[in-house]
């Protein structure tokens, strides 16, 4: 028999699990958004009090199910973060929902699936075997196909809910069958962490389970040629949630992908990988010129920054794991920083009814002179994502180059070069439409809601911080990557 | 502390200025003078401090920034880095002085952006670390895209983007160049790190050489610019303001010509020197192609634009004619254009801000209501074509003896571009200041601030044409030191 004591490494994941039963139990009693609202982020932040206390208790496995070590804790760490933002960023979303037209709808239930999308995560993160690692895969995924539809009277809601639901669908079956014949060939379901190099990839069905574990993770992180989901599910969703699925969920994913990069240490499968890399860069960098609605913009960017992340991915040594989970946090910040002004453009003209206009890049004429703070919060956003020095996105793309150079990747780091190129162009154009041209007469805005400013606030302190200042951060990803590469 | 204040006075200036400038405009005016002003003490004081140091490092300032990385914040001045520091002071406070009554609309962010590009610059010339000196160079291009783009003429988004990607794209070469010369010396000696003295010791073979000069090579080409890579400046310097034509030409051109002999020459000897016969080519085509366009222009900005690259052919041929005459004569010339061509720039603001057009074909005859910006112009012209008396008769005549040691045929290319000059600059004058009078001729003269900017500008250019000579004394070690490095 276990004794609790075993189970203390698994303690973030245990709270979160609790969180989420509380906010039913709270709910079924007694509906009450504010409480809801207090609750998520109590529990978030018990989570991540639980998370500092154990860690000198790791690295240590829990079962066979789950293995925590100090890259694990930093991935939890980083998405209980990123789920408090998220909750932050969501409360006016909510508030308006329930004052929309007709009978209101109801708020509580979003704090539960985000907080249980959230344990989806870190589930996943801290995965020690394929069993838990699709347990936190569905998870998640079955959070989000409510979390995208939660507006269901809004106009694209239900189309992104049931494409998210679909595609999702389908690359849990490239997973499922890619596992089946790892399973086949290995006799074990238990992740390769520590086995790593035992498992020879000359063998033609291990060869093939894992190019389907890459299919079906290409969805997860939506990298060309597996992207087309993105944009019209980041266009139909929430914004808070649609930063959710763009840094939780693709997040999550990479750092249980990278931790089992070795195994991708093959020529047949590294080709496959540099050309998803590649086809990423260039076609998100491309498609993202031609939009006009600025979720669809960041939809494409993030299809490039994950190709990014992917020449990180081939490059090898400390070099990459630096890059990778530095890039990661930096680009979770930005990216939650970017929908954050999104969803507070729309809230100040009243979510509900007039999110597309907010969404619009037309829509942000005139922004810089009208709401200067917002607008600079959303400028530095572009300016990280285009990777321009004082920004955390600087610093990402730097780690970047530096291990793709080192690996002497030089086809990947000359698309990346262009790609970075081509990004300034479009999120120049986001800049220059808030500052350079003037907006058309508008009635007055309303103002903003607490919660998001303070959320907006941190992060753009955060990214200029880690811009100038990127010691603390980069001596944290050291901790947490030593030992386990 | 001295060189820290070099980029955080403007920076912590800039802050100020945009705050306290949005409830007035006065206030925003009134912090970037005073904080350009100290910026001009500070680089006295550095002068007068001097004293101590034997070596070619008159200070030097060296705290951790990211250790793990091997990126430290390392400052040194020496005298190529102070002469500059000395033009980025004094053009900063002009800079300030000539969009005094130029800019209405949001004044407390352009003195901020204004302040956060010259910051960027002095950066720029102090940084011994290689990862410091990519940021500085970076990090001054959003203010200069807004300060162009806010506040330009009619097409003043297109030109800003274009001068962004353009810089944007070479920089990142650059940036490549630099991490693999991090990675190339940290492979040969176990130590990573982007320290420019460590990495001069660097053991390069010949073709990794060759690349990373390249890399380093694109970013200061197009930045100088080089002819083929000058596609942006004309449209950035020609729809900027006054003051972002200003910095353009005087300043941001010479972060360019800067990095070329700060860090190509010493950084890789023997790759320059086999590109050294190209660069002369390039270099004299730079002049002959650039007087050629100045003298179609029609647009007086665009043209004087055009004189810049010509101008700067100069520069490019003085660095790869490989001896001391020769460097030395380019960096007089950095001094000298910055100058005599914002001189000019200056001097077409002011007859924007009177006539509201660039067109020459809608000037004429204006010297006979304007005799004293007449006489301005006039004297400016001839330093930019060369006259005797002036700095850049000085530096061009130094880099022709220089370069006619290293090749005669490309020198006598280049002394073509002398006469050339001299055509485009005399159809400034008779286009504008003679000639028939065109219905706008009666305009108020000069003011007494303005009159003050472009007498300070003549007395400088025509003391550096009189008495060159303490100028050069000070630019002669590091140069001489570069030249003994490439040999």
């Amino acid at each position: 028999m276990k004794s609790l004591a075993e189970l203390l490494p698994l303690l973030p994941v245990v709270v979160l699990g609790l969180t989420a039963v509380a906010l039913m139990i709270s709910t079924a009693i007694r509906r009450s958004r504010g409480g809801a609202f207090a609750l998520t982020l109590l529990g978030l932040a018990g989570a991540f009090a639980s998370l500092v206390a154990i860690r000198s208790y790791v690295p240590a496995s829990v079962s066979t199910l789950f293995r925590v070590d100090g890259y694990a804790l930093f991935y939890v760490g980083l998405l209980l973060v990123t789920a408090a933002f998220v909750t932050l960023l969501s409360k006016r979303f909510l508030e308006d929902l329930g004052r929309a037209s007709g009978p209101p709808l109801p708020a509580e239930e979003f704090y539960m699936l985000l907080v249980l999308a959230t344990l989806g995560t870190a589930v996943l993160v801290t995965s020690g075997h394929f069993a838990s690692l699709f347990l936190g895969l569905e998870l998640l995924s079955i959070s989000l196909y409510g979390m995208i539809a939660y507006n269901r009277r809004g106009p694209r809601a239900i189309e992104a809910g049931i494409k998210y639901l679909i595609l999702a669908a389908v690359s849990s079956a490239f997973l499922l069958f890619g596992i089946a014949l790892l399973y086949a060939e290995g006799g074990a379901l238990a992740l390769p962490i520590d086995a790593r190099g035992t498992i020879s990839t000359g063998q033609p069905l291990l060869l093939a389970g894992l190019a389907l574990l890459l299919v079906g993770f290409g969805f997860k992180l939506a990298v060309v040629p597996f992207h087309l989901w993105t944009p019209d599910v980041y266009q139909g969703a929430p914004s808070p949630v649609a930063a959710f699925i763009a840094t939780a969920s693709k997040g999550a994913a990479m750092a249980v992908l990278f931790r089992f990069a070795p195994l991708f240490d093959e020529g047949a499968l590294r080709t496959f990988l540099a050309v998803i890399a590649g086809a990423s860069i260039l076609g998100g960098n491309v498609l993202a010129l031609r939009q006009r609605n600025l979720k669809r913009l960041l939809a494409y960017s993030s299809i490039a920054h994950l190709g990014y992340l992917l020449v990180a991915f081939l490059a090898s040594g400390d070099a990459a794991a630096r890059a990778v989970t530095f890039y990661l946090a930096a680009y979770t910040i930005t990216t939650l920083g970017a929908f954050g002004v999104i969803g507070q453009a729309a809230g100040l003209r009243g979510w509900a009814s007039t999110e597309g206009a907010a969404e619009e890049i037309e829509g942000y004429r005139g922004f810089g002179r009208r709401h200067p703070w917002l607008a600079g919060t959303l400028a530095l956003m572009m300016l990280s994502l285009a990777g321009i020095p004082l920004t955390a996105g600087f610093v990402g793309k730097y780690l970047v180059l530096l291990a793709g150079i080192g690996s002497e990747l030089w086809g990947l780091v000359a698309l990346l070069a262009l790609g970075s190129v081509v990004g300034v162009a479009y999120y120049l154009r986001v800049l220059a439409t808030m500052y350079l041209r003037d907006a058309p007469m508008q009635g007055p805005a309303r103002p903003q809601d607490l919660s998001g400013t303070i959320a907006l606030a941190i992060l753009a302190l955060l990214l200029i911080g880690l811009g100038a200042f990127p010691e603390p951060l980069t001596r944290l990803v050291e901790w947490s990557c030593t030992g386990v590469f | 502390m001295m060189l820290a204040g070099l980029i955080l006075i403007p920076l912590a200036g800039g802050f100020a200025t945009w705050q306290f400038g949005r409830r007035s405009p006065g206030a925003g005016r009134g912090i970037a003078l005073a904080a350009m002003l100290a910026d001009v003490a500070l680089v006295a004081a550095i002068a007068l401090s001097r004293g101590g140091e034997t070596g070619p490092w008159w200070l030097t300032l060296r705290a951790p920034w990211i250790p793990q990385l091997g990126v430290q914040i390392h400052l040194a001045v020496d005298g190529l880095s102070w002469l500059l520091l000395v033009l980025t002071a004094g053009i900063g406070v002009i800079a300030v002085l000539v969009s005094w009554r130029e800019i209405e609309d949001r004044a407390g962010l352009f003195y901020a952006c204004l302040l956060w590009i010259l910051g960027g610059i002095n950066g720029v010339f102090i940084s011994l670390d290689l990862f410091l000196f990519y940021f500085c160079w970076e990090v001054m291009l959003v203010p200069m895209y807004f300060l162009i783009a806010i506040w330009g003429h009619e097409r003043r988004a297109y030109a800003a983007i274009k001068f962004f990607l353009f810089t944007i794209a070479s920089g990142l070469a650059m940036l490549a160049a630099i991490i693999g010369l991090y990675v190339l010396h940290g492979q040969a000696t176990g130590s990573y790190t982007f320290d420019y003295l460590q990495l001069l010791e660097t053991p390069l073979s010949a073709a990794a050489g060759l690349w990373l000069m390249v890399g380093f090579l694109i970013a200061f080409a197009v930045k100088l610019p080089v002819v083929p890579l000058h596609c942006w400046l004309p449209d950035a310097h020609s729809q900027a303001p006054t003051a972002g034509s200003l910095i353009l030409a005087a300043l941001l051109l010479k972060t360019g010509a800067y990095g070329l002999i700060r860090f190509v020459l010493p950084l890789f000897p023997e790759a320059a020197e086999a590109f050294a016969p190209w660069g002369m080519l390039l270099g004299a085509a730079g002049i002959i192609y650039g007087a050629s366009l100045a003298f179609s222009q029609t647009d007086l900005k665009r043209l004087v634009a055009y004189t810049s690259v010509s101008h700067m052919g100069f520069v490019f041929l003085g660095v790869f004619a490989g001896n001391e005459l020769a460097l030395q004569g380019t960096v007089m010339q950095m001094i000298c254009h910055g100058i005599s061509t914002g001189a000019l720039f200056i001097v077409a603001g002011m007859l924007y801000e009177r006539l509201h057009t660039r067109d020459l074909s809608e000037m004429g005859g204006l010297w006979h209501g304007m005799p004293r910006l007449g006489a301005a112009g006039l004297l400016f012209a001839l330093a930019s074509l060369g006259l005797p008396g002036m700095g850049n008769f000085v530096s061009e005549i130094l880099i022709l003896f220089g370069a006619f040691r290293a090749s005669p045929a490309l020198t006598a290319v280049a002394a073509g571009g002398v006469v050339l000059a001299t055509i485009y600059s005399l159809r400034i004058v008779q286009r504008v200041f003679f000639g028939p009078r065109s219905d706008r001729a009666r305009q108020t003269d000069l003011s007494l601030r303005e009159a003050a900017i472009l007498a300070v500008l003549a007395a400088a250019i025509l003391w550096l044409g009189l008495f060159p000579q303490p100028v050069l004394r000070i630019s002669q070690p590091p140069v001489r030191q570069t030249i003994e490095v490439v040999r």
